[in-house]
């Protein structure tokens, strides 16, 4: 037993245990925390200087297709499993009592951590597709059973979106297996994810665009990329905390994951091919949410849309293709993640006082709950890229590595991922904007509101300091996490 | 690493250290924050007093390392720039937080301002000693984010919070330039450091297609634009007057605001390898432009801070015009002046903290009138300010002014005539608000009962107005590589707008009871805030409106599109299940579909 598989297991099994009527809050948080324990326990144990897939297990499934459960983690896994991690423990922090089916509720969300855990620590690539599909079902089943507002339209909604996105990027995967070229593999297919990144020119340079397109797309669509995002705000804004905490912070970013781990080493030729469509795709992540992010009058519509078009930034960081670009992307996941978690966990708080959580409906948060207000304001700033926190680290880092992709300048004129980067830039005087708007109409001012705002108890505290501290951490030091992202990321790109 | 390498870092981090021990432990208790922050300042100021006579110290450690992709350095480096900016932000600094400990007495969030204003010093002293574009930029952003803090201090008042976000976003629509301008500059030099960016490698990179230098350099401004709240980015900074007034007199008169000077001042080796020298001359201009604006808008303002304020405006757009025609490696008269315009606005703006103190927060001018008699020692600091300001000969001002005029009257005649205008304008809208508000009678009942304020009040004042007096005597105009020139005819062409200008108010301001003149365009700011507003909704919130009923639409869209959804779900509900076994479904589909993949191709 690896310490990955313990992550992994652990939670499966708190979760049976509270179906089989163990008290759920209860075995839920030493789930959480021990997990968080252990992930530490293997981030510590990490050998840096080593670097590469460590803490591997592997159990044959189906040797004549290539195929096993690989178990791994290189510095980027393990820095997507401390996202999970964290997040799952102020997720269950934070969650509020549960009147109906307190059980399920818990092992569900339970579940949801597994899968992602599975999915960041996999190596093979047929359960590193199979983990997140095992994450999904449990978060259709939190927002349609415990969801606010018209949660079974938005359930089925998000049910059926991220199912036909999944089936393409089961296609694409499929396709991608099948183009391997086997000369290169002593004459079998594979689908150890360790193996394919050390084979290079193993997917034939032609034949990588028809594969990229596939993933670009399937993986598009559970990432909320333009045009397949309308799922997403209007699932957050359903969504009970935690599960809103959980996709947006943590699942959403398997999307983002895959293409870095797999599209990005195996298909180089094909975002070749894609970079033009993929630009155009991401300056519409960010100007065009963005300025639909401004038109928002709901805090969790806002939230919503603000964590589309943040996705825009990480693909601007693939977009570049470099070490420098990519490790801001990766560090970018774990940010947004981070803050976008806590951000949707006070969300969560507020809509106690105001179901809507209509900005008109509260006013002068900050005065009544100090502690709120400070907080808050963290996770919003941290969202919109100031300095001191880990998102404003990462950008920058997107940013640089974007507009360093193209050769040095002879004259004055961009080349096209240049514009994208200035669009980008444009993008952080727009997030000022919608996230200053909502914060000075629901902190500042007299309580003019109907709805009436507490500060939330000592261990809501707790949960939102923790991924505050994470997020300040990364802000301060970048190299804390940097010192895992880019080895690995410079390991996939081959340098 | 050795001592002397660590006390820059120790400057740096001392506020830090009191902001956080402030929020996280002493914030419900008022007066040992007060302590904490100010005696933290004091520290500041020692050390800056001690660093002078320190040789150049430059330390650094590597924040991001991608080898030769990218190195971003977090570093310090006291040179003799950083060394006189840093006795102006901690000199003032520690003032305004002596005067402070009074002025924000009963405020019931005294730890809270107190925090931030440690909070602010950490990020004001970030800039200076910055020895990189991207830290710059880092404590830039820091320095944005404490000025929001203290702007919006009393944010239960609507005004407040408005302009707390007014400020963080004009400044951010700056950022965006200056963003990209460090970004054009890597781009071609592949470095950030400002060292590195001044070596001959660089140069010769940059230097190798000149309107790409320009342009890189015109992006870097428009951070000081933001910034320093030049034309156009100008309208935040009167806003940002509903703010406490110490704050006023401390980031949007002395440091804050003037760090975009400061910026150009670090720079001025970049638009010293401008050939064509286009940038520098937008610079001047836009410099020119605020300041003459910014003058006509403060002959009809009422507020007392007001006035201030676009006095404000005005002098850095003078330090701007100086920066863009002479840059100076040094400073130059742009930081000279910068220098003595620091402390006589901050006596002004803590001067008029003492009257509104005094007054109970009576702010209009035209309620104040005959506090001469009642306010002493503000009274007499308030008249040296106000001097030094307008630029009367023997006074600091006269001295950093005439450099600046000198400068342009040497580059350029019509700037030289826009400077001289605007030094009219400046002893006119002094002398205005000194004779309505000091001279004459009292006009309101809290007139009547003006006061001077306790010693930890006026002692600031004091040694402010001793410094508005002598501090461009000696040496000092070497500090900033500015030579002492011979010439009579522009000196002498200054006293003359200074005596016009004082004359003309005097005789129509003194002992009048309301406003003889009325120019609404001057009074409505040339409707700068109505025609943004008009802007702003008619393009960011049409196109939001626009985009968010496209999304709609979309969304509409992909619902309609469910035919195959719909018809799934029909087909689903025939067989009574529910959302799970459907997703089920789908997904043994997906199973399915890959075992067709691998199996029957």
């Amino acid at each position: 037993m690896t310490v990955l598989s313990l992550i992994i297991l652990l939670p499966i099994v708190n979760a049976l245990a509270i179906l089989l009527g163990a008290p759920a809050r209860k075995s839920a948080l030493i789930a959480a925390w021990t997990q968080l324990a252990l992930t530490l326990f293997a981030v510590f144990g990490y050998n840096r200087a080593a670097g590469g897939v460590q803490f591997e297990s592997s159990w044959n499934v189906a040797a004549e297709w290539g195929m096993s459960l690989k178990l791994g983690a290189d510095g980027l896994s393990l820095v997507m499993l401390l996202l999970t991690a964290l997040v799952t423990v102020a997720a269950i922090h934070v969650t509020p009592r549960i009147e109906k089916r307190e059980g399920l509720f818990y092992a569900c969300v339970l579940l949801i951590d597994a899968g992602a855990a599975g999915a960041f620590a996999s190596f093979d690539l047929f359960f590193f597709y199979a983990f997140h599909e095992l994450a999904l079902i449990p978060t259709f089943l939190l927002i349609g059973i415990w969801g606010h507002g018209q949660r079974h339209a938005a359930a089925w909604r998000i049910t059926v979106y991220l199912a036909i996105g999944s089936i393409i990027l089961l296609v694409g995967l499929a396709k991608l297996y099948l183009a391997q070229n086997v000369a290169l593999l002593h004459g079998h297919r594979t689908f150890d994810m360790v193996v394919m990144a050390k084979t290079p020119g193993l997917i034939p340079a032609a034949a990588q665009g028809g594969i990229y397109i596939w993933l670009l797309v399937g993986f598009g669509v559970l990432i909320s990329l333009v045009p397949f995002h309308s799922w997403a705000p209007g699932a957050y804004a359903s969504a009970p905390t935690p599960a809103a905490m959980l996709h947006a912070g943590v699942l959403k970013k398997f999307g983002l994951y895959g293409l870095l781990r797999v599209a990005v080493p195996l298909l180089p030729e094909g975002a070749k091919q894609w970079a033009h469509l993929l630009l155009l795709l991401l300056v519409l992540n960010i100007l065009y949410i963005g300025l639909v992010t401004i038109a928002q009058k709901r805090l969790d519509m806002m939230l919503g849309y603000s964590s589309v078009m943040h996705m825009g930034y990480v693909f601007l960081g693939i977009a570049a293709g470099n070490a420098v670009g990519l490790s801001g992307a990766a560090m970018l996941m774990l940010a947004h993640g981070l803050s976008i978690a806590a951000l949707f966990a006070m969300a969560g708080y507020l809509r106690q006082s105001s179901p809507t959580l209509a900005f008109t409906d509260f006013g002068g948060i900050a005065k009544k709950a100090p502690f709120l207000g400070y907080a808050f304001g963290m996770a919003a700033f941290a969202s919109i890229g100031l300095p001191g926190f880990a998102n404003f680290a990462s950008e920058i880092m997107v940013f640089f590595g974007a507009f360093g992709s193209t050769p040095r300048p002879g004259t004055l004129s961009f080349s096209a991922i240049q514009v994208a980067v200035i669009c980008g830039l444009w993008g952080v005087v727009i997030g000022a904007v919608y996230m200053l708007r909502a914060y000075r109409q629901m902190f500042m001012g007299e309580n003019s509101g109907t709805a009436q705002v507490a500060e939330p108890s000592c261990c809501f505290r707790w949960a939102i300091i923790i991924l505050l501290v994470a997020l300040l951490i990364g802000g301060v030091w970048p190299r804390s996490y940097l010192s895992f992202i880019q080895p690995s990321v410079e390991a996939l790109i081959g340098k | 690493m050795d001592t002397a390498k660590l006390f820059p870092w120790f400057i740096l981090l001392n506020p830090l250290i009191a902001a956080v021990l402030i929020l996280v432990a002493t914030r419900k208790n008022h007066s040992t924050s007060a302590i904490i922050s100010t005696l933290s300042a004091f520290f500041g100021l020692a050390a800056a007093a001690c660093a002078w006579s320190l040789p150049e110290v430059h330390s650094a450690v590597l924040w991001i390392d991608f080898g030769k992709a990218l190195q971003i350095p977090l570093g310090v480096k006291l040179d003799h720039l950083a060394k006189t900016m840093l006795l102006v932000v901690t000199g003032i600094g520690f003032l305004v937080h002596l005067y402070s400990t009074v002025y924000m007495e009963h405020d019931e969030s005294k730890a809270r301002f107190f925090g931030h204003l440690s909070l602010f010093m950490f990020s004001m002293l970030g800039i200076v000693l910055a020895d990189n574009f991207a830290m710059m930029f880092i404590f830039w952003e820091l320095v944005g984010v404490s000025s929001y803090l203290l702007i919006g201090h009393w944010f239960t008042r609507d005004a407040a919070g408005k302009a707390a976000n007014k400020a963080f976003i004009m400044n951010r629509l700056g950022d965006f330039g200056f963003m990209l301008g460090i970004l054009m500059l890597w781009a071609s030099a592949g470095t950030v450091t400002f060292d590195g960016l001044n070596s001959d490698a660089a140069k010769a990179a940059l230097t190798h297609s000149p309107h790409y230098l320009s342009a890189a350099i015109f992006f870097i401004f428009c951070g000081a634009v933001g910034k320093s709240a030049q034309f156009p980015l100008h309208t935040w900074l009167p806003d940002a007057m509903e703010g406490p007034t110490p704050v006023s007199a401390l980031i949007h008169a002395a440091t804050m605001v003037a760090a975009g000077v400061y910026m150009l001042a670090r720079v001025a080796f970049l638009l010293n390898m401008e050939s064509c020298h286009c940038a520098g001359m937008i610079i001047a201009w836009i410099g020119a432009i605020t300041s003459i604006l910014a003058a006509l808008m403060a002959t009809q303002q009422d507020d007392i801070k007001r006035v201030l304020a676009y006095s404000t405006l005005s002098q850095l757009g003078y330090m701007v015009m100086a920066a863009g025609l002479a840059p100076n490696p040094e400073g130059g008269p742009a930081m000279f002046h910068l220098w003595t315009h620091a402390f006589f606005k901050a006596l002004l703006f803590l001067g008029a903290g003492a009257v509104i103190h005094a007054l109970h927060h009576e702010q209009d001018i035209w309620k104040m009138g005959g506090l001469s008699k009642t306010m002493r020692v503000t009274t007499a600091t308030f008249a040296i300010g106000t001097l030094a300001l307008t630029g009367c000969p023997g006074l600091a001002g006269f001295f950093s002014k005439d450099t600046i005029l000198l400068a342009a009257y040497e580059h350029n005649k019509i700037l030289f005539g826009t400077a001289l205008c605007t030094a009219f304008l400046t002893a006119f809208y002094m002398t205005r608000l000194f004779a309505v508000a000091f001279l004459g009678k009292p006009r309101s009942e809290a007139a009547h009962h003006g006061h001077d304020c306790p010693r930890r009040m006026t002692w600031p004042l004091v040694i402010l107005a001793f410094l508005s007096i002598f501090a461009a005597y000696g040496a000092v105009p070497h500090w900033f590589g500015v030579e002492h020139h011979e010439g009579a005819f522009v000196p002498a062409l200054a006293i003359l707008a200074f005596l016009a200008g004082t004359g003309v108010a005097f005789l129509l301001y003194n002992g009048v009871e309301k406003e003889p003149l009325s120019l609404s365009l001057f009074r409505n700011k040339f409707y700068f805030d109505e025609i943004y507003g008009a802007i702003v909704a008619g393009t960011q919130d049409v196109l939001a409106f626009i985009a968010a009923g496209i999304d709609t639409v979309i969304s509409g869209i992909v619902r309609a599109t469910g035919v195959v959804t719909v018809g799934l779900g029909y087909a689903l509900r025939l067989f009574q299940v529910g959302n799970v076994q459907a997703y089920a479904f789908i997904f043994g589909l997906g199973v399915v579909a890959l075992i067709y993949f691998l199996v029957f191709r």
